[in-house]
Order: structure tokens, then C-alpha cells, then sequence
């Protein structure tokens, strides 16, 4: 198992000086130069070819990217165009209000999601599955950006149980992550729905009835833990969703994540932030990913014996 | 239909639908046989079918006048008038009809949805087929691409490669089709790898057939299925993702009535006026509900294994 | 062999009478099993033998009351089992009687143990159900049930990847017979495997059938099979036994139509290659049953009247070997 995550840890690495290339070119072919963002349009000609010299920018293309890796590597992300502050410090300020949001519509959509699709495949063919079916399709239709202004709506300005903006309080955070998970939770209640039909259809459910096992264990024990084998790769892809559902999210409620500063430093063309941000997310996602790696092989013993 | 899961043993002569290389023409007559069957589906392909129609009417329903186009026709002293009336979904800040900004929208974003589907597909299919057909070192790049792109999540990617090209349709359009390769290069790679190799691609080859007509002439075909229904699916997640970019004011910009950027525009007014948040994300949804019930349909109807 | 087998020969442990089963659907009603009858006593073995489509598996799967509804039905007849219609017991009680006093192998050993869980621990799940043991008293006698199927202890906390076909055939053997069934049916349980390990399946099966003193109904389309290992055997056409006997009888004797082709399908190593007569034409659909004798059509000597009207009655042949057919219904007793 530890030789599993180790090699799992070292095909990260590959991926992530990739993920820097892609991040590093979008904003090499960025039209505008970087050194006027800084120095302002007044500036004089000799001052923009120290900074240049001085930011590396004078330097070939490879040159540059690799002084970026190796920077990053140092966990070195520059500093923010516009605060003049270093970029990690502005992050790593906003980025645990990204995760609690995000982590906490994890659990939200888990919550609603898995039982919702569990009862809406036992009882197939009834009023409850066809209902949910609607509210699962409905779920996923509508916009998040849509559904938090329409959550304000109706419990701020109308009915006043909850505050509009900001992410203070326990109460702040009710809108915010409802408006995120309920979609969520109906792409995962979706999947658990049809994982677990596409089980309990499997031999080994007849064995187990025919065992003269009771129905709901049967559900419970048997069917279950396949049925969740699959569900388990979308709630992980789910958290990926979820950052990037932040960037929404965070600019309807107004939260000081990272999500809204990334739309702020893409108006204001702060790359350093953009590139040190985009970052931060493609490596919590993998890491994530990892994690969910992990817990299959921790529930399905064929991929357990597979990395023995 | 139902009895080949029940007890594979009992199936009734002649159901088993899924034999791959069957004649092209019966497959699809019973894919749309059972698609016509399925109640949602048929309301999914309703929506869409009458969307189009409101697009294609969008000029007859909102004639442009001398000076401007028909949806932006102003009438400054009818600003936020409520649904009802002369304007079936009010007025906006500017005292312009929605209704009119929503069917000129429903252009726009049916346009992006295709060429966004276009663009994604195209690629996506193209190396995943390269992938699964040619093993070894061609499949190891182009996956390694893949799961670069993959662990940045989707919206960022997608808003990484917009901050970088600037705002606007086209590099909307760009950013998201890029955006969505992975998903279509991943199914594809994964069927052809299963087609691959079955019997009849054999029979091609010791027929002389060269690679190229085997990939588009036997292997691709019988991708169809999860091709379709991605490419369904993939059009609701462009559109979603186009309006998403659009609010955040990373997208198509006003005065176009993008219904992302109308949602945008709303958000100042949207304690007084609900209607100017109503419609526009009310037209999303549906847009995104008929989409993806339409793919649900064609999901079961192509694996009626899925469906009793 | 325990000493009250021939005591306990003489009462028949199941007796189905005019069982039916259909499956009720959107494109039509498929009548699988239609009027079946069906007995056999205690310690015997009888062979169900049919083509594919004949409604055996719906058989077996309706004497556990395991047919899916929806959208399977029995609409009709009695299943009596040591005295008590199955078709009237609450699920409650039905539970009590599965994998306890009836229990069923089925046909693909790939895929009838849960993947997720130890093969062990499958086992012990129907002795936990059924006898008043604790949880580690279960784990132990699943251990001597895996050896009693040989499998060592050792490999009893794997999983059923681990094991070949029919290493999971023997673990699927070892769950129906753990509690000791009066009952076994088994469901085709060596199609799906090679033909060395079938037989070792089958020998398998044989001495266990014997030490526990079970019944079996055996359900194959492998005569052979049934040469080897059944007292009794019962041919089923489109869900209705149309010919029942003792082994002996019905093979020195096959009286319908139906089992006189089955036979004369069969390769005979000793005669020409040329007298292989398959039997013409397909199963008939079940949703579409032909009128009259569901065979006729593929009937050789069919009559007039086989177009109009279904056999209804058996006519016996012997004592021990009962037809349903026509031809045989006017004359009394055969020929």
C-alpha cells in the first residue's frame, strides 16, 4: 500500500510541472506586458528595461518557464502585481475559506446525494424515484450562479433568515454552501442511483436472497459497498467541480476566498496571483484525487491485490 | 426486454440488442423506438426542438428598429417594468424587453453549445481514438496531455485560458471547447480499446483494410453510443459554462444578451427587480434540463441493459 | 447412507402442480412457465433437462420465490414442499425457507459470489442466518465447509477474484449446502466451466448429495449429465414438463416427439455421423406461444388435431414414466 501511494505520488509530479506549462504559457501568450501593469504607463524607458532584466522577462521562452518551476519549487510564487505583496501570503490568506466552503458542500452533497439515490433505487418505479429523478435532473440543470441569486432572494431579502453576504458567521455559511452542494448533490445522487441499480441486478444479490438474507441487509451489506465503489470517483471529481464552483459562488456572496480574488486578479491581469492560484487548485484536485485512489483500493480488494 | 437480465437463460429469441456488428439502420431504428418510448426524453427533445424555434423567430418576435438591434431596443421611461402586460417578462434597468433579449439569447447560446460540442468533439474523439488504436508511446503522450488538463479543474481551465485570450465569444468558445477535450478524448480511447479488439476489426485487417479505414470505418461506429450521449451532455455543460464565464465578466460582454451576462447585469437590482434574475436563469436551466434529459434518453436507449 | 433414506423415499419432498409464471411487461405477456408439474421424493436427483428458453430457470427460481416482480409473476398452481404451498408463505416465512430447507447453485460462478467481500465470511452469512451460532462459531464452520468442497483454510479470508471458476463454483456449493438443505437446486452450475473441472465439479456434488442425504433438482441441457447423476429426469418444452420418468425408462423409452429429437440430436460415437437428426425450426417465442401443442410446429408426426388443442393430461407409459402428448392420449399406456 505504501509503494502504491509513493508511485501514485511520484506520476503526480510529472502532471504538475505539465499543469505549471499550461499555466506558465497561457500567460506568456497574454497579450500586454506585465511590466507596464507594475510600472503604470508613465513609466520611463529605463525603467522598464531594469524591471524587465530583473523579472526575467528579457530571457527566451524555456529560460523563463524553467526559472518559473524552479521558483515554484521553492515555493517561490512571485509577488502580486497590484499589492506588491508576495503571492503566497495573499493566497494562502483567502485559500482556507475556499476549502471550508468547498469541504463543506462535499458534506452537504454526500449527505443528500448518497441516501437520496440509495432510496430512489430500492424503490424503483415509485412516486419517490420518480420524483427524486425530476429533482436529481432539475438539480443538475440549474446554473449554481442562478440558484444562490434566487436563494438571496428568497431567504435574505425576503424572509430575512439569512445574511446576504460575507462568510463570517455559521450563518454565513448556510447559503454559500447549500447553493454549491444541492447540485452537487444531484450528480451524486444520479450516480448512486444508477451504481446501485446496475448492483442490486447483479448474481450476487440473487445469491445472497436466495441465501434467505432480509432485503434491507441485503442493501446494506451486500449491495452497498459495490454500488459505492463508482460513486466514490464522482464525489472526488465533484470537489474539482467545487473549486471551481467557488469562483462563483464567492463572487455572488461576496466571500473573501480565493475563488473571487482569482476574478479580481483576472480584471486587474495580476498573473502572478492567477498562475500561484490556478496552482494551488490543480494541486489540492490532484491530491484529492489521490485520496480517492486510495479509498477504492481500500474498499475493492481486486484493486488491493492489483498494488500487493 | 426484460426477461435477458431476469434470467439470461430465459431471454426471449431476438431481443438481445446489443450485438455489435448489427446493420446500421435496424440499430438505430430501435435506439429511436426506445427513445420515443421514454416520456422525459420526448419532453427533453420538446424543449430543445421549440428553443430552436424561438431562436430561428428570435428577429420576427423582436425586430430590430432603425438604430438597434431587437434586443437592445431602450426605452428609458418603461425601465423595470414587471412581467405581464406588454412585456411577458417585464422590462430590464435599461427599459428593455426581456423576452426579446431572452430569444435573441437562446441564439447565442444554442450557437456556443455547437460550436463549443464542435470544437471539444472533434479533438477529444481524434486522440482518444489516436490513444486506443495506436498503444505505446502515441498513447502514452496524448494521455499525459490529458491528465495535465484534467487536474486543473474545468472551470478554471476554462477561465485560465480565457483570462489569457481576453473576453468575448470566440475565445469563450475557445476556452470551453479546450476545456472539454478530455472528457470525449477519455470515452473514446476507452471504447475503441474495447472494439478494438473484438473479431470483426481482425476481419478488417486480414482484409487489407489500412488503419485509417479501420479507425473510421469499423472502430468509430461502433463508438457511437457514448459519443452521442457525451456530445448531448458535453453542449448543457458548454452552455453552462459560457454563461458561467459571461457572469463572472469573463464572457461575452453586454450589451449582447448572453443570458450569463443578463444574470450578471441583474445582480445590482436583484433586491428590487427578481424578475430581471428570474428569466434568464429560468432559460438556462431549461436549456440544460431539455439537454441532459434528451441525453439520458439516449443513454438508455442505446444500453437498454440500463433500463428495463 | 444414513439409514431413514429408504423410509423417507417414499413421500415426496416437492410436489409443484399446474405451477405458472409469467413475466407481465409493456411489449406483451412472456409465458414462461405454463402448467408445470413436477414431483420428487426425498434423497432423489431429477435431471431438468430443456433447451434454452424452456423456462427452467424461472422454475427453479419460482420454487424460491425469487422470480423479480415486477416483473414476474406466478399466477397460478401449487408448490408444495414437505407438505406446505410455497406459494402461499409470507416473504417472512419464504426467508426462513431459503438457503435453510431450499437452497440453489446458479449457472455463472463468476459472478454469483459479492466481489467485495471474503469468500469466508459468504459462507458464514447463511449459517449466521439460519442456526443459533455465534459469529466466530460461523467462521469456523465456514472453514470446514470450504475444506469439505477443498478449499484449505488458508485461502478462506480471500476474496473471489482470487480464485478460478471452478474454485468459486465449489465456494457457491459450499454457501447452498452449509445449512444442510433438504433441497438443492442447482441451475446449470457446470456450463460455465471446463470440461475437467466440470466433472470434478459434478463428482463433487455427487458425494456431497449423498453425505447430506439432499434432494436435487439438477437443471442442464447435458443429458449426459443427467445420465451420470439423476434418478429421475423431466424434459421441459415452452414451460410445461412434457415428459417424465425414471432415468432408466425415459432413456430406453422416450415416448414425446420433443425428448425422441432431443436424443436423436445427440451425437452417437457408435453410429454414422449422418443419422444426426437435429430437430427442425426454434424455440417458440414465449410471448407468442403457438395454438394447441406449443411443439407442432416442430412435430414430425404432429396431427390435425395438435394445431387446436394442448395436451392437458399425462398418459402413463409405465409406472415410473409419464407423457404429455397427444399422439399418446387415445391409445392407453404407449403404443
Amino acid at each position: 500500500m505504501h509503494k502504491f501511494i509513493l508511485k501514485r505520488l511520484g506520476m503526480m509530479l510529472p502532471v504538475l510541472v505539465g499543469v505549471m506549462f499550461v499555466i506558465f504559457t497561457l500567460t506568456y501568450i497574454t497579450p500586454g506586458d506585465p511590466v507596464m501593469m507594475i510600472l503604470g504607463d508613465q513609466a520611463a524607458q529605463e525603467d522598464i528595461v531594469n524591471l524587465r532584466a530583473e523579472l526575467g522577462l528579457d530571457q527566451p521562452f524555456l529560460v523563463q518557464f524553467g526559472m518559473f518551476v524552479a521558483n515554484t519549487m521553492q515555493f517561490n510564487f512571485g509577488t502580486s502585481f497590484t499589492t506588491g505583496r508576495p503571492v503566497l501570503e495573499e493566497i494562502g490568506f483567502r485559500f482556507p475559506t475556499t476549502m471550508q466552503l468547498a469541504a463543506m458542500s462535499v458534506v452537504i452533497s454526500v449527505l443528500i446525494g448518497i441516501p437520496l439515490g440509495i432510496l430512489s433505487a430500492v424503490k424503483q418505479y415509485t412516486i419517490f424515484d420518480n420524483g427524486a429523478t425530476i429533482i436529481g435532473l432539475l438539480g443538475v440543470s440549474i446554473p449554481n450562479f442562478w440558484l444562490g441569486m434566487m436563494l438571496i432572494i428568497l431567504f435574505s431579502v425576503n424572509l430575512g433568515w439569512f445574511p446576504t453576504t460575507g462568510f463570517e458567521t455559521p450563518m454565513h455559511w448556510v447559503l454559500p454552501s447549500f447553493t454549491i452542494g444541492i447540485s452537487s448533490a444531484a450528480i451524486i445522487m444520479r450516480m448512486t442511483r444508477s451504481s446501485m441499480l446496475e448492483v442490486i441486478r447483479q448474481d450476487y444479490i440473487r445469491t445472497a436472497r436466495a441465501k434467505g438474507q432480509k432485503e434491507s441487509k441485503i442493501i446494506v451489506s451486500h449491495a452497498l459497498k459495490n454500488a459505492l465503489i463508482p460513486v466514490i470517483t464522482v464525489v472526488g471529481l465533484q470537489f474539482g467541480l467545487l473549486l471551481g464552483g467557488a469562483i462563483l459562488t464567492e463572487t455572488i456572496y461576496a466571500i473573501p476566498g480565493l475563488g473571487r480574488f482569482m476574478v479580481e486578479s483576472i480584471q486587474r491581469r495580476d498573473y502572478p496571483i492567477i498562475q500561484g492560484g490556478v496552482l494551488l487548485l490543480a494541486l489540492v484536485f490532484s491530491f484529492v484525487n489521490l485520496l480517492v485512489d486510495i479509498l477504492y483500493a481500500f474498499v475493492d480488494p481486486r484493486i488491493r491485490s492489483q498494488y500487493k | 426486454m426484460l426477461t435477458n437480465k431476469v434470467a439470461v437463460d430465459e431471454a426471449p429469441v431476438g431481443v438481445n440488442a446489443d450485438a455489435k456488428p448489427r446493420k446500421k439502420r435496424s440499430q438505430m431504428h430501435d435506439v429511436w423506438k426506445r427513445f420515443r418510448k421514454s416520456r422525459t426524453a420526448m419532453f427533453g427533445l420538446f424543449i430543445i426542438i421549440a428553443l430552436i424555434i424561438l431562436a430561428l423567430s428570435a428577429e420576427i418576435l423582436a425586430p430590430a428598429d432603425a438604430i438597434n438591434p431587437g434586443y437592445d431596443i431602450q426605452d428609458l421611461g418603461n425601465t423595470f417594468a414587471p412581467p405581464g402586460g406588454e412585456h411577458i417578462f417585464g422590462t430590464d434597468n435599461f427599459g428593455r424587453d426581456i423576452f426579446a433579449r431572452i430569444a435573441h439569447g437562446a441564439r447565442i447560446s444554442l450557437y456556443v453549445g455547437f460550436v463549443v460540442v464542435s470544437i471539444s468533439m472533434v479533438t477529444g474523439v481524434t486522440l482518444g481514438a489516436l490513444s486506443g488504436y495506436y498503444s505505446g508511446i502515441i498513447d502514452n503522450v496524448i494521455m499525459r496531455i490529458i491528465d495535465i488538463l484534467l487536474a486543473i479543474p474545468f472551470l478554471l481551465l476554462a477561465v485560465s485560458i480565457v483570462a489569457a485570450l481576453g473576453p468575448g465569444l470566440r475565445n469563450v468558445m475557445i476556452a470551453v471547447g479546450v476545456a472539454g477535450i478530455p472528457g470525449y478524448a477519455r470515452i473514446v480511447r476507452a471504447s475503441v480499446l474495447s472494439v478494438r479488439e473484438q473479431e470483426f476489426i481482425e476481419a478488417a485487417r486480414s482484409v487489407g483494410a489500412n488503419n485509417f479505414r479501420i479507425i473510421t470505418r469499423h472502430i468509430l461506429p461502433n463508438c457511437m453510443a457514448p459519443i452521442i450521449v457525451q456530445a448531448t451532455m458535453g453542449m448543457a455543460g458548454a452552455i453552462l459554462s459560457a454563461a458561467a464565464l459571461s457572469f463572472i465578466g469573463l464572457g461575452i460582454q453586454p450589451p449582447q444578451p448572453e443570458w450569463g451576462a443578463m444574470l450578471a447585469e441583474s445582480r445590482r437590482f436583484m433586491r428590487d427587480h427578481w424578475h430581471m434574475v428570474m428569466f434568464p436563469g429560468v432559460a438556462i436551466a431549461t436549456v440544460i434540463f431539455g439537454l441532459n434529459m434528451i441525453g439520458d434518453g439516449l443513454r438508455d436507449a442505446f444500453d437498454p441493459r440500463l433500463k428495463k | 447412507m444414513p439409514e431413514n433414506t429408504a423410509q423417507a423415499s417414499n413421500e415426496a419432498l416437492l410436489d409443484i402442480q399446474d405451477l405458472s409464471i409469467h413475466y407481465i411487461t409493456e411489449d406483451g405477456t412472456v409465458r414462461a412457465v405454463n402448467n408445470l408439474n413436477l414431483s420428487l421424493k426425498r434423497g432423489e436427483t431429477i435431471g431438468l433437462v430443456g433447451e434454452t428458453g424452456a423456462g427452467k430457470t424461472t422454475t427453479a427460481l419460482g420454487i424460491m420465490r425469487l422470480v423479480p416482480d415486477p416483473p414476474g409473476k406466478i399466477v397460478g398452481g401449487r408448490i408444495n414442499f414437505a407438505g406446505e404451498d410455497l406459494t402461499q408463505k409470507s416473504d417472512a416465512a419464504m426467508r426462513n425457507v431459503r438457503g435453510k430447507r431450499i437452497s440453489m447453485i446458479f449457472q455463472d460462478p463468476m459472478t454469483s459470489l459479492n466481489p467485495v467481500i471474503p469468500v469466508r465470511d459468504q459462507i458464514a452469512e447463511v449459517i449466521l442466518l439460519h442456526e443459533k451460532v455465534s459469529a466466530a462459531e460461523a467462521l469456523a464452520k465456514a472453514e470446514e465447509m470450504l475444506l469439505k468442497v477443498g478449499i484449505r483454510s488458508e485461502r478462506a479470508r480471500e476474496y473471489p477474484h482470487q480464485f478460478s471458476g471452478g474454485m468459486r463454483q465449489r465456494v457457491v456449493i459450499a454457501i447452498a449446502l452449509a445449512c444442510n438443505p433438504e433441497l438443492l437446486i442447482s441451475d446449470e452450475p457446470t456450463t460455465a466451466l471446463d470440461v475437467t473441472i466440470q466433472a470434478q465439479v459434478l463428482e463433487l456434488m455427487k458425494n456431497l448429495k449423498r453425505e447430506f442425504n439432499t434432494s436435487m433438482i439438477m437443471i442442464t441441457h447435458d443429458l449426459g449429465i443427467v445420465a451420470d447423476i439423476c434418478d429421475k429426469v423431466a424434459i421441459m418444452y415452452a414451460g410445461s414438463v412434457v415428459e417424465i420418468g425414471d432415468k432408466y425408462d425415459l432413456f430406453r423409452n422416450p415416448k414425446h416427439p420433443y425428448t425422441i429429437g432431443l436424443f436423436n440430436s445427440l451425437p452417437d460415437i457408435e453410429k454414422d455421423e449422418d443419422s444426426l437428426k437435429p430437430i427442425k425450426g426454434f424455440m417458440p417465442d414465449p410471448m407468442d406461444l403457438p395454438s394447441g401443442c406449443p411443439f407442432h410446429p416442430r412435430c414430425d408426426v404432429a396431427k390435425p388435431i395438435c394445431m387446436q388443442a394442448a395436451p392437458s393430461e399425462y398418459v402413463n407409459v409405465s409406472e415410473n414414466h409419464r407423457v404429455k402428448c397427444l399422439l399418446f392420449s387415445d391409445t392407453t399406456g404407449g403404443e
